[in-house]
């Protein structure tokens, strides 16, 4: 059923793997289809395939995205990227038993980092989240929150000891979100760090990570190793999540204000239909009554 | 797949070790097991309310479990949430309880139903019985029964349970078997084995070995097609999807123990007459409605984790309107009372490095629920208790229990109990906070030394006993409902509250004389005129709440978040 031409997400540019990642060949999934990415020797020619259909790419932030439907003419930007002096890392793929909304609404979340990241992103008994403002931006049609503060001991490998972080979360995509975060090298920059979900079926993702730095003192792999680390501390917990599927009834699961930001984010999927990765309000059976 | 009705093994008691959590699964319903430091086991559906994480995975702290990804605490028993530390200031709505399922411990094994209310049936044949390992068959239990009366030749004892199979030819002792019906592709076998404690392990061994070639033999058989049948979750209760606003339901209790716990103070041991007690939050009160028709608040003082009866103390006022005397001269043993679900407003926080604990006489109820969470994780605190004399301090025989963190201050004048609260309260820190309960006098002191001390007043929690203010409701004012779009008007005489209720707005109430904040409401415009001993002086200015059994307004108009 989600597999249908009338589900919103087959339309969508989702990412397939880094450009570096190719060597030649790869071979991976899509929403349950087996498709084939090609990489000439000198990056000049990407291609992507579905059987023999040659589908859609753009390349972006150095990752090949693609789409099994009629995505939109373009994908979304993070500026920053741009800036002369970031440091531009792609970390991952992590495989993840998880549906790609579960794993974003993690990458929202604040409130797990002292049980979770226990020491680095935050420690107990530091673990009040403060409320924060979340939109829904209707020109962009992506969600913005902000004003968002968390204690850290250790927010980044630049930091040098605990402190009050300051984040600002997008999510550009329903697939994709962004955080921003105040720099461990320089409080008045925000490292950027994006997380872009592959999924590969409904229940399951490679997770795509994407940093952009301020950071003139680690190595590229020091870096992608922090964050590897960091990830793989939510990979147990999200793939002990039941059910896998995001359940988008509000009745399903238990929201606080805390929660503010997947509260939205869940909102915004029913309003756009999205019916891949989860179980939709009961009454509302994703694209089947909309589409 | 199709449930049977009845009572099922889902764990062997030897897989609930000191402080463990097991996982389970019977008819597609996957369950989190665990033994409380009480002895207690619970049977718990196996995700977290929140955001669906298996509880299995969770940390079982003695007395509530823990979850692995936000940290939310439920209650031993009833498995009712008292911890959100997302919000350390608030009490979580108590309501989030997880479901529970039956829980018997028998034979050695774990037992439990799908089913409410079914007494447990099975009778197991005489004799002692050794648990063996639990053997998983990836298949499903028709194939699994048929098969064990195939190639082991077992006889069906639908005498002991639809599930039960006699077997005499896995070693030289008699076994029983029985199923345990995960899913639809899977069973888990569990054997008991005649001979309690002095059979031989030799035969155990023997017993497991058949018993794993049999299950070679049924996977060889059944279609391996590995199926993940979908877990099968109970809706949350529809008030969760939504910030809660219920009013609790009265409950019955009686009392088991009425005794003297002080001059002029009486403790009353309270016990469900059906059931458990509900979960409670350190702080939390229960409002009492005696016979008499009064209504009254009293905290419990009990530890968490506490499910089988609560203990309350009582003062006897002299000037009692028939709520204390009632209690102290009329209540017997044995007695009903109705009393409503736990509540809290003076919720702890249990992130604080350091907790003051500060007591005025029968103010020490609900910090001795406290110091007791305190103590249970091992977080610093102390108590101390200000009191007229030693035969004045009530419950001093718990107190004991928490030595040396507590402290008593006896036989002080005023100006000595200023003088002492400010060398107790010290300098403020970051992560001290302070917690004071006892007469309004005493609470107003505390607060006002503490501000002396520079101390934030986010950081100085209180609870008043009474509100000692004189109300005056001369005044007339309107009042807009924002999320009901009604237009009220408040006349002299009448109490915003009542009028309120009067105009179908349901807003819960306890003590209706401004001190126990149960009926706070948010102010989104206008300036509450306050006269509650509820609010602090930083609640009170920034003019976001009222409390609506007492307070009215200061200008023409209130614009009510209600
Ligand atoms: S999922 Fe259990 S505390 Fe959040
Ligand atoms: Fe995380």
């Amino acid at each position: 059923m989600n597999r249908t031409e009338s589900e919103p997400s087959r339309h969508l540019w989702h990412p397939v793997a880094t450009v570096a990642e190719v060597n030649g060949t790869l071979n991976t999934m899509l929403m349950g289809d087996a498709v084939t990415v090609r990489v000439a020797g000198d990056h000049s020619g990407i291609v992507v395939f579905h059987g023999d259909r040659k589908l859609p790419v753009i390349v972006r932030f150095g990752f090949i995205w693609t789409s099994l439907g009629s995505p939109p003419s373009d994908l979304f930007e993070i500026p920053e990227a741009a800036e002369a002096d970031r440091r531009n890392v792609s970390a991952g793929p992590v495989g993840v038993a998880t549906s790609a909304p579960r794993a974003i609404e993690n990458f929202l979340d604040m409130a797990h980092f002292p049980f979770v990241h226990t020491d680095i992103l935050g420690a107990e008994p530091h673990t009040e989240v403060k409320d924060y403002d979340v939109e829904l931006k209707e020109t962009e049609n992506e969600i913005l929150a902000t004003r968002c503060r968390f204690f850290q001991p250790m927010a980044a490998l630049s930091a040098a000891g605990g402190m009050e972080v300051d984040y600002v979360y997008r999510v550009p995509h329903p697939f994709c979100a962004v955080l921003y975060k105040s720099s461990g090298a320089d409080a008045r920059r925000m490292d950027v760090i994006a997380i872009f979900a592959q999924p590969t079926s409904e229940e399951s993702i490679r997770a795509h990570l994407f940093l952009s730095m301020i950071d003139t003192t680690h190595t590229d792999s020091e870096m992608r190793r922090f964050q590897q680390l960091i990830f793989g501390q939510d990979k147990p917990i999200l793939e002990n999540q039941r059910p896998r599927r995001l359940p988008l009834d509000p009745r399903s699961e238990t929201p606080i204000r805390a929660d503010l930001s997947s509260i939205v984010y869940r909102r915004w999927l029913s309003s756009r239909n999205i019916g891949y990765g989860v179980i939709p309000a009961a009454g509302q059976s994703g694209s089947a009554v909309h589409g | 797949m199709a449930e049977l009705s009845g009572w099922f093994p889902v764990a062997a008691s030897h897989d609930l070790p000191l402080r463990h959590v097991f996982q389970a699964k019977l008819f597609d319903r996957e369950m989190a097991i665990w033994r409380a430091d009480d002895g207690n086991v619970n049977v718990w559906e196996n995700r977290c309310l929140h955001r669906g994480v298996r509880l299995s995975i969770g940390v079982n702290e003695g007395l509530e479990l823990k979850c692995q990804y936000h940290g939310w605490r439920y209650a031993n028993k009833t498995a009712g949430c008292i911890y959100i530390p997302a919000h350390p200031a608030n009490a979580p709505a108590r309501q989030i309880t997880n479901r529970t399922y039956p829980a018997v411990e028998r034979f050695g094994l774990v037992w439990t139903t799908l089913e409410k209310d079914l007494s447990f049936d099975v009778v197991w044949p005489d004799g002692d019985w050794s648990v063996l390992r639990a053997i998983p068959v990836h298949a499903g239990p028709d194939a699994v029964a048929a098969a064990l009366c195939k190639v082991l030749g077992a006889v069906p004892r639908p005498d002991i349970h639809a599930f039960a199979y006699a077997l005499s030819t896995l070693c030289e002792a008699p076994v029983l078997a029985l199923l345990q019906p995960q899913d639809s592709g899977k069973t888990v076998i569990r054997c008991l084995l005649s001979g309690g404690a002095q059979m031989e392990r030799r035969l155990a061994v023997q017993a497991n070995a058949t018993l794993t070639r049999f299950r070679n033999i049924v996977e060889a058989d059944a279609s391996l097609e590995p199926v993940e049948s979908e877990p099968v979750f109970e809706p949350v209760a529809s008030e969760l999807a939504e910030p809660p606003a219920a009013s609790p339901d009265a409950m019955t209790v009686r009392v088991e123990r009425k005794w003297q716990v002080a001059e002029g103070i009486t403790g009353l041991t309270v016990v469900p007459t059906t059931g458990n007690l509900p979960a409670f939050q350190p702080g939390a009160h229960i409002d009492v409605t005696l016979p008499t028709g009064v209504k009254r608040q009293y905290s419990i003082t009990d530890g968490p984790g506490t499910w089988k009866s609560w203990t309350i103390a009582v003062k006897n006022e002299p000037n009692s309107r028939g709520g204390s005397r009632f209690i102290a001269e009329t209540l017997r043993q044995g007695d009903l009372l109705s009393v409503s679900e736990p509540r809290n407003n003076f919720p702890l926080r249990r992130d604080a490095a350091e907790t003051l604990l500060i007591a005025g006489g029968i103010g020490v109820t609900p910090l001795l629920a406290m110091a007791r969470a305190l103590a249970a994780v091992r977080s610093g605190f102390r108590l101390h208790v200000f009191a007229r004399s030693e035969t004045h301090v009530p419950l001093a025989d718990q107190l004991d229990g928490l030595l040396p963190a507590v402290t008593l201050h006896l036989a002080l004048d005023p100006a000595q109990v200023a003088q002492r609260l400010a060398e107790v309260i010290g300098p403020h820190a970051p992560g001290r906070q302070i917690y004071a309960c006892g007469p309004g006098g005493m609470t107003q002191s505390v607060l006002a030394i503490a501000e002396e001390l520079g101390w934030p007043e986010e950081a100085v929690h209180f609870e008043n006993f009474n509100n000692d203010h004189v109300i005056d409701t001369s005044s007339a004012f309107a009042v807009d409902l924002a999320r009901s779009a009604l237009s009220i008007d408040v006349p002299a005489g009448q109490s915003l509250l009542s009028v309120l209720r009067a105009h179908g707005v349901e807003l819960p109430s306890a003590c209706e004389r401004g001190a126990c904040g149960t009926c706070r409401a948010e102010v989104i415009e206008g300036t509450p005129d306050h006269q509650d001993a509820y609010l602090s002086r930083g609640e009170r200015a920034s003019n976001r709440h009222i409390i609506t059994c007492v307070s009215r307004s200061r200008t023409p108009r209130l614009v009510l978040d209600l």
